[in-house]
């Protein structure tokens, strides 16, 4: 048998050996979910590289201080707290709608996806967590300022 | 077809820089120190190309996404789709163009 190569991602796996009819509205969900965020995404990420690549001297002149200075605005916390969020969510799913359509094994599918989902899990906390607890005026055990602060930051 | 393949292959690559992306972001909670030694590796021509790469792959699969959105979502998106195409990736282009030479000269030119 010829099998032709077909667009599968929108629609629900075909049931063949051990695959799930999933026609859930939690999948009609992820797919609503995939359009809406990448709408977001685009203006999000194009911000981010606009402004990360481009108008503040490009990548060369990216450092702690660049970060720390650009962080110290809500407007950018807020900005990279919603770009972990939603292009992780979306990526992970990307990547489940990829591993779906091309692991035939049904041991081989839930492996990949468990693995994509403590990367996601682990990924998504440590990156919560930075934002939430990011110091840009950090000191060392002696009290001082370490090297490579803003110049903002003025000595304890 | 070429073009859902692209937006697979897209997407997987990005995904995966993003993993990478964050985890680095993350040493500006250890020290300033650890954050400039490995973004300092971001800062050589070898990496620099990564980035072009990694930039054309973003424009394509943001164009590229927003035409499915119209095709899916706008009752004439079917009908223009391959129309749209064009100018999701002529979009690209053009702002990758516009992009190149400032951040090839940014890494390749010293500092």
């Amino acid at each position: 048998m010829t099998v032709i190569a077909d667009p599968k991602a929108p629609r629900a796996p075909r049931p063949g050996p051990g695959r799930r009819v999933t026609r859930t509205n939690l999948e009609s969900a992820g797919w609503v979910f995939m359009r809406v965020s990448g709408v977001v995404l685009v203006v999000l990420v194009l911000g981010h590289l606009l402004t990360n690549l481009v108008t503040n001297g490009g990548v060369n002149a990216i450092d702690f201080a660049f970060v720390a200075g650009k962080w110290s605005s809500p407007v950018w916390q807020v900005w990279a707290l919603l770009l972990l969020w939603l292009a992780m969510i979306h990526g992970a799913n990307g990547l489940r709608t990829i591993i779906n359509d091309y692991a035939e094994k049904t041991v081989t599918r839930l492996w990949l996806k468990s693995l994509v989902a403590v990367a996601f899990t682990l990924v998504v906390v440590l990156g919560t967590l930075v934002i939430f607890t990011f110091d840009p005026c950090p000191v060392d055990s002696s009290g001082a300022l370490m090297t490579g602060v803003p110049s903002f930051c003025t000595a304890p | 077809m070429w073009s859902w393949v692209l937006h697979r292959i897209t997407g997987f690559l990005i995904f995966f820089f993003l993993l990478v992306h964050i985890l680095d972001t993350a040493l500006v909670r250890v020290s300033p120190e650890a954050y400039d030694a490995v973004i300092g590796t971001y800062h050589t021509p070898i990496m620099g190309l990564g980035e072009a790469g990694l930039v054309a792959a973003i424009l394509f699969h943001a164009f590229n996404g927003l035409r499915i959105v119209l095709v899916d979502f706008w009752s004439k998106g079917p009908r223009y789709q391959k129309l749209m195409l064009w100018i999701a990736v002529g979009l690209a282009l053009v702002l990758l163009a516009g992009f190149l030479p400032f951040h090839l000269m940014n890494v390749f030119g010293g500092n």
